[in-house]
């Protein structure tokens, strides 16, 4: 199949219709024909090809130096991964539910993200960690939350978030191939959610581009990961119960931020809502609440609203009640509006 | 099961039959100087950071023969990944004392452009990896660098050093374990010094060594007088050989002695006895290898003097030029962050830029109290 290449919107791409796991293994297989110094590694990427799928057939294309099992050690993981990266290899490390990265953590913040400021440039670390992430998989508290902020927190580390298949792709590879440490955190909700037209082979999508997922006049949304989809729906709810026309955007990437796009939607349409399922307090949407505040305070018609996770441990029973759903949102945008 | 001390020169100096592995002359001499200029710069750094001229200093006198008898057993080739107190490696590996003294007034000498306290030295023309403080992390760093260099089918080998302490921390058992089990090239030199600040031995381990450990991991493990240069060198050499041969990591500990305080915030007086501190400044490293040299009549007066008073002064004048460097630039704050700078970034260099303009702003900022 051909359509237009979704980045450029020129041009006629080759596709191929996938699910976001498929597009995230195609990225990993693409890049490591392109570049041998790729390796991916982490517990059970290797034969079994990933808990989720996502390694699976690098091990037997590529062998045991390109791909393989790695001991139970997310604090090994990473640092085995920080040295690859510092020596010179463009290190893809798996970690299997973020919930587990912790043991991990201080390679991230202590190491990773400093190695290239501390050195003055000397040495650099350029390693990619992805993870699946988020709830609405009846995971329980460890395999299920959003903790996206903590990397946000930490100067030197990219964070990255797809939300289709297409970017998925084109955020992987433009991460392997980024120069600096990438958290690439993979909305494990919607791994399987929809398929979607996806470039075959080469296919990069710039870090630090937000995308509008859908024109609107009325009220911007701001969302990332699994929640897109949720926001869609809840524009559909809020155009057909109330005639809100709703602007989506689409963040792709926490850090860099987009702040132009960010910005240029909200002062168009006046009012926004940010959505995400981390718990509300200190989530990465008060740091977009608070850019709003700063930079557009004068163009907003409304408060600016939050529909975020609730600040409590994950809850495994009442999980349908903690994730922010479509009425959620629609109610949250109707707030803006009437408040 | 106890693991033997191995050591080479008794306490007159005098190398055990059979086991003196006969360095050239030129090199033992070599040895000898790069100790003592080691210790002269230990002694200065300290001297800078009580005169208030630098912010911190963290010595490793007594150590000397520990990391310079282990490192020398490398390659030029071959890739450090550092602890806090192996400051001789850089003399070694023909680091110039200003490049080194710069890093403690973090001045624009600092090849790291004063991002870090005095001693977190990195130099990637000696492939000196950049050090942290936090405990350990460089040990499983190395084992990843080492499995790397293995799958690319290179024979560079990967040396990382940690303390006594660090061989709690999580990288020690990650890292040990990552090695052991890709059979990476890696040499792990533990300086067992018998302090972690203020916590002995004992209350470190309640293993009887910390080289035994190395059994559970599947990796050769040895035990070392850490004061005895040609020991250390012996050792190494055989766990870099291994290495490099593809047979896979070795542990060394090397049994030395931290004989200042932690570092110059610290007062080990404090917690430690005197008696045990005086039996091992009789076990002085350099003093030990200078009784070998007069031995093999490789020491005189004047060699001692160009070995000490000479190093003192090449010392002082790279303090002077080094202390001389004009300070980093404000705009220096926001590079290497990443390689491009964010957009956020550009915008608070900008803001920073503006204030630092109409002058006066800069918070009060007190001295690294401990």
């Amino acid at each position: 199949m051909t359509a237009t290449n979704p980045q450029t919107g020129k041009g006629q791409a080759k596709t191929k219709v996938m699910t976001m796991l498929e597009a995230i293994n195609d990225a990993m297989k693409v890049e490591m024909r392109n570049d041998d110094r790729v390796v991916v590694f982490g517990e059970d990427v290797g034969k079994k090809g990933g808990v989720f799928g996502t390694t699976m057939g690098l091990h037997e294309q590529f062998g045991d130096n390109r791909c393989f099992d790695t001991p139970l050690s997310e604090c090994g993981i990473l640092g085995a991964g920080v040295g690859m990266a510092v020596y010179g290899m463009r290190p893809v490390a798996e970690i299997q539910f973020l919930d587990f990265i912790y043991p991990g953590f201080d390679q991230i913040v202590s190491e990773a993200a400093k190695m290239r400021y501390r050195s003055g440039g000397e040495y650099t670390c350029p390693m990619v960690i992805r993870s699946p992430y988020g709830g609405g998989i009846r995971g329980g508290h460890y395999h299920s939350q959003s903790s996206e902020a903590y990397f946000c927190h930490t100067p030197g580390l990219k964070v990255v978030i797809p939300s289709t298949p297409a970017d998925a792709k084109g955020l992987l590879i433009s991460s392997i191939r980024d120069e600096d440490p990438v958290m690439f955190l993979e909305p494990k909700a919607i791994y399987r959610h929809a398929k979607d037209e996806v470039p075959v082979g080469e296919h990069t999508v710039e870090l630090g581009k937000a995308r509008i997922a859908r024109e609107g006049t009325d009220v911007t949304v701001l969302c990332y990961g699994a929640m897109v989809p949720v926001c869609e729906k809840a524009a559909d709810l809020a155009q057909e119960e109330h005639g809100r026309s709703v602007e989506i955007v689409d963040l792709r990437t926490l850090v860099p931020l987009d702040e132009h796009t960010i910005l240029e939607s909200v002062k168009k349409t006046g009012r926004v809502v940010v959505v995400y399922e981390a718990p509300k307090t200190g989530g990465f949407g008060g740091e977009l609440s608070a850019i709003i505040a700063e930079k557009a305070i004068e163009y907003m018609e409304g408060p600016i609203v939050r529909v975020a996770g609730f600040d409590t441990p994950f809850p495994y029973s009442l999980e349908h009640l903690y994730m922010p759903d479509p009425k959620r949102v629609a109610a949250g945008i109707e707030k803006t509006f009437v408040w | 099961m106890s693991l033997e001390l191995v050591t080479i020169l008794d306490k007159d100096g005098k190398a055990q039959r059979g086991k003196d592995p006969n360095l050239p002359p030129e090199e033992l001499q070599r040895l000898y100087k790069l100790m003592c200029a080691t210790r002269a710069l230990d002694e200065r750094g300290l001297a800078l950071q009580r005169q208030g001229r630098i912010g911190f200093y963290l010595q490793s006198t007594g150590q000397e023969a520990s990391h310079l008898g282990s490192a020398y057993a490398l390659q030029d080739s071959d890739w450090l990944f550092p602890a806090y107190r192996q400051p001789g490696i850089l003399l070694l590996r023909q680091i110039p004392y200003e490049k080194i003294i710069a890093e403690w007034f973090g001045n624009s000498g600092d090849t790291s452009k004063g991002r870090q306290m005095p001693v977190h030295y990195s130099f990637r023309q000696a492939n000196f990896v950049s050090i942290s403080s936090p405990i350990g992390t460089q040990l499983s760093q190395a084992a990843g660098a080492g499995m790397a260099a293995k799958a690319r089918g290179e024979d560079t080998v990967f040396m990382t050093f940690c303390g006594d302490g660090g061989t709690s921390s999580n990288d020690f058992h990650c890292g040990l374990n990552f090695a052991a089990v890709y059979k990476a090239p890696v040499v792990f030199v533990c300086e067992n010094n018998g302090w972690a600040i203020s916590v002995p031995n004992d209350k470190q381990t309640a293993s009887e060594s910390m080289a035994i450990k190395a059994d559970a991991y599947g990796m050769p493990g040895v035990r070392v007088d850490g004061n005895d240069i040609l020991a250390v060198y012996r050792v190494t050499k055989e766990a870099v050989e291994r290495a490099r041969r593809g047979d896979g990591p070795t542990l060394i500990e090397t049994v030395t002695y931290r004989i200042a305080s932690h570092s110059s915030s610290d007062d080990a007086d404090r917690y430690r006895d005197k008696k045990e501190f005086e039996a091992w400044q009789k076990k002085d490293p350099i003093a030990r290898f200078q009784r070998y040299l007069k031995h093999k009549k490789l020491w005189s007066e004047d060699f001692e003097n160009e070995c000490v008073e000479g190093t003192k002064d090449e010392i002082a004048a790279a303090v002077k030029v080094a202390e001389a460097m004009p300070p980093v630039g404000p705009e220096t704050m926001f590079e290497d962050v990443y390689m491009n700078p964010t957009q956020q970034l550009k915008d608070q260099k900008k803001h920073l830029h503006d204030l630092v303009q109409k002058g006066g702003v800069g918070a009060e900022v007190g001295h690294f109290p401990l």
